[in-house]
């Protein structure tokens, strides 16, 4: 398990073994929505803002 | 390992997107995944298309998965769903045409593009009534209108706040339900499981709270189900449905569902359904072009 640098406020994330590219995880220490952008290395960038025509 | 080409087209990757991924893995299918934000497609250049057997569909955004189920069905490149079922249940007042011609139970519903209009519509109906974005998902943008006041203030500020396709205005009539609606899973001609979406508030969509529970499916759910998925052309689809006082209506169809919060209350591994289903569409054995029935 590795853990990657929040770009919101410089927390360590863990990322779990089942852990994909594009996922969506949450920063516990600032609550920041955050998306996984490598894995190798660990590398976090802010989420997406929410669009109008997102849903299912 | 199996020979088939297979592709996910998605972009961020919900809890959804991992169970489907586990599924296919679990099965040593290798796929690729096609990430919206990176796609680039040129139009009118076949040997430039994707080549797969299948792909499954699984965008956030709406719009980039109908136009891309669009040009990939155009150039014979199988989808699930098909690009014609994303156009439906994409747009709330095209699925309602088709339910109704189908002679599926639905909410009234009516259509007007103008507030004029649309306040006349709302007072044949009668209040309240609930407005609808055409185009939305997860209850955003959705009003309840109890009275004439709250329709004027909501079209006026439609009208002027709102981007073009909320001049649309999709006017439902408004069902009282027990607190819950219910949502079924349909892949193919199978109704593969139910839930209950439980609310104090009276839009019930978990993206906005509601808490899940096993619904059993009964005949009657199955059969309005089916008939509301084969109405917007088959493939696999979620139902929402309301318990209104003279039977089930549906609602709305979705066509890219979501069923994270439904694998564990309902016991069905809807993640694996989804598989067997894409599989088999992959290999052929199950048509993907559906027709709409009517």
């Amino acid at each position: 398990m590795a853990n990657a640098e929040c770009p919101i406020c410089s927390a360590e994330v863990a990322f779990e073994a089942d852990t994909e590219v594009g996922e969506i995880v949450e920063c516990e220490e600032c609550g920041a929505e955050l998306e996984v952008k490598s894995l190798e290395p660990p590398t976090l960038g802010e989420a997406p803002d929410e669009e109008e025509d997102w849903g299912e | 390992m199996s020979d088939l080409r297979l592709g996910v087209l998605c972009s961020l990757i919900r809890k959804d997107e991992k169970l489907l991924f586990e599924a296919l893995r679990a099965r040593e299918l290798a796929f690729d995944r096609i990430d919206d934000r990176e796609l680039v497609l040129w139009l009118g250049a076949d040997d430039a298309m994707p080549r797969y057997d299948a792909i499954l569909e699984r965008c956030i955004n709406h719009s980039r998965a109908l136009h891309t189920l669009d040009i990939l069905n155009r150039h014979g490149i199988a989808t699930v769903n098909n690009a014609e079922v994303g156009r439906i249940c994409g747009d709330k007042l095209i699925t309602t045409d088709c339910l109704v011609t189908a002679g599926v139970p639905t909410p009234r519903v009516a259509v007007a593009y103008t507030p004029e209009s649309a306040l006349q519509a709302i007072e044949s109906m009668g209040y309240p009534v609930v407005m609808k974005p055409a185009v939305g998902s997860w209850g955003r943008l959705i009003a309840r209108v109890n009275d004439r006041a709250a329709a004027e203030a909501l079209l006026e500020h439609k009208q002027v706040l709102g981007s073009y396709h909320h001049s649309t205005y999709y006017i439902q009539e408004f069902i009282e339900k027990p607190g819950r609606d219910i949502r079924t899973f349909v892949v193919g001609d199978e109704v593969i499981a139910g839930i209950y979406r439980t609310s104090e508030h009276w839009i019930t969509n978990t993206a906005r709270g509601a808490t899940t529970s096993n619904c059993p499916v009964t005949d009657a759910m199955r059969d309005i189900s089916v008939r509301a998925a084969k109405a917007v052309g088959g493939g696999i689809v979620a139902i929402d449905l309301l318990e209104g006082p003279d039977g089930l209506l549906v609602n709305e169809v979705n066509y890219t569902m979501e069923f994270k919060n439904s694998v564990a209350v309902t016991g069905v591994a809807i993640h694996e359904k989804v598989v067997d289903h894409f599989v088999r569409v992959a290999r052929g054995e199950v048509a993907w072009r559906a027709e709409v029935t009517s």
